[in-house]
């Protein structure tokens, strides 16, 4: 047995055109250094210079995301995997309809009200 | 339900409806675990949009931003288009809506309906291109505003004051909230105003994975999160394929009687896996997860009928959340 990873297509040029390669490791980061070895330069694209997984990129496991599985404490690469887990890597697009990046940089030179985090209280 | 001065103050306060069918069963003995909806469809034009739309054009009023007979520039032909044309109409604003020619002929009727101008941007061009056309109207009108439902935090503040005390108030015992994520406001003001007040409530994100067309970004450094998502506020973030969207928002039809749009679907999904796995714990759970529109709308697509296959296919490269 071993781990799924579904690529997403701005991706599949380090996997030889490939929408899904096999790969194993305990933790996502063991994963992402298995899969390297196979197709270099992937991680790369995941991983920011700092060693984090890059903000606009999402990994799911199993379809839940991984940011959320890792053990308290510790970050989104060390979210154990199991055999037999499928890994689904999706560029962040929230929202989706309108090249938002662009809408972002648009609202920030036209604000109503300029965007902000919620000022509501903390947790 | 009351009566109301006007529509603008029937916003909100839509029903919690129980889904004693679709719950799954807990082994006798066992605690009970309850699914909840939470039907925003039932809010004036038909989607929780209302509510967003509402908070943040009376934020921009209350801020001097947008003042009588301003134009609101709107580049989304989706559910905040349809409630910023509803909300504009009534308070006095001209809504400039900015949308790809290829979007449905419902949408078009209806903001039209409402009063609003709307300018086309070539289909083949897509979103980039109606974003370039708004920039360009932006640049040579300088006075219009845009409300920016991604970065607004009035968008979150509406579901904090209004949304999530409702969500308290018909259902003390709630243990679980499930929302889409989209410009995150729902999750973000619904989550914050139930985790000060509930403890341990999980707060779960279902997000639409949608067909691949839909990620052709040329690189990854073009994604984008909303300024307003704080993942502090959730416990967990699903994502969910067009398939189980779609066989949810049909189940939700066949077994409690909810017409629903796939977002809700999808949301639905998630909610289902909760629940599941608070059965299989032995814990008691009260899931409330919430109903974005009813599925008027989305029978163009041709995803309500046939296989779950050609429903799939119906659905592949839109945004059907």
């Amino acid at each position: 047995m071993a781990i799924e990873v579904r690529i997403p297509t701005i991706l599949r040029s380090y996997t030889g055109g490939a929408k899904a390669v096999d790969g194993a490791g305990s933790t996502l980061g063991d994963l992402l250094v298995d899969l390297d070895a196979k197709h270099p330069g992937l991680r790369g694209r995941l991983i920011t210079p700092e060693g984090g997984l890059h903000r606009f990129v999402n990994v799911y496991v199993n379809d839940e995301d991984v940011r959320f599985l890792a053990p308290s404490g510790l970050t989104a690469l060390d979210a154990k995997l199991n055999d037999g887990d499928t890994v689904t890597i999706l560029p962040a697009v929230a929202g989706g309809a309108f090249g938002l990046a662009a809408l972002a940089a648009l609202c920030l030179t036209h604000p109503a009200a300029p965007p902000t985090r919620p000022t509501l209280p903390p947790i | 339900m009351a009566r109301f001065e006007n529509v603008l103050d029937s916003c909100g306060g839509t029903p919690l409806v129980g889904l004693p069918r679709l719950s799954p069963q807990a082994a006798p003995g066992q605690p009970g675990v309850r699914l909840w909806a939470k039907l925003e469809d039932r809010n004036p034009t038909g989607s929780v949009k209302d509510r967003a739309a509402l908070w943040m054009v009376r934020a921009a009023e209350q801020a001097g931003t947008l003042r009588p007979g301003a134009t609101i520039l709107e580049p989304t032909s989706g559910n905040t288009g349809i409630s910023l044309a509803m909300v504009a109409k009534l308070r006095g604003y001209r809504l400039v809506c900015v949308m790809p020619e290829n979007v449905s002929a419902e949408r078009v009727q209806v903001l039209r309906m409402y009063g609003s101008e709307i300018i086309f941007s070539p289909a083949a061009g897509g979103s980039n291109q109606a974003v370039a056309l708004a920039k360009q109207l932006a640049d040579e009108h300088p006075d219009w505003t845009m409300l920016f439902q991604y970065g607004n935090e009035a968008n979150a503040r509406a579901h904090y004051e209004t949304t999530g005390p409702e969500l308290l108030r018909d259902l003390p015992t709630i243990t679980h909230f499930v929302g889409g994520l989209g410009t995150t406001g729902t999750l973000m003001g619904v989550g914050r105003y139930l985790r000060g007040k509930v403890d341990g409530v999980e707060i779960v994100a279902a997000e639409p994975r949608y067909g691949e067309l839909v990620y052709g970004l040329r690189n990854i450094d073009e994604g984008y999160v909303p300024e307003l998502y704080d993942a502090t506020v959730l416990s967990r973030r699903f994502s969910v394929g067009t398939r189980d969207a779609v066989l949810r928002t049909r189940q939700l039809v066949e077994v409690e009687g909810l017409f629903v749009g796939f977002s809700s679907g999808a949301v639905c999904h998630a909610a289902l896996a909760v629940a599941h796995e608070a059965v299989k714990a032995g814990r008691r759970a009260d899931v409330a997860f919430l109903v974005a529109d009813g599925g008027w709308k989305y029978l163009s697509t041709g995803a309500y009928g046939g296989t779950l296959a050609e429903a799939e296919t119906a659905l592949e490269g839109q945004l059907w959340a």
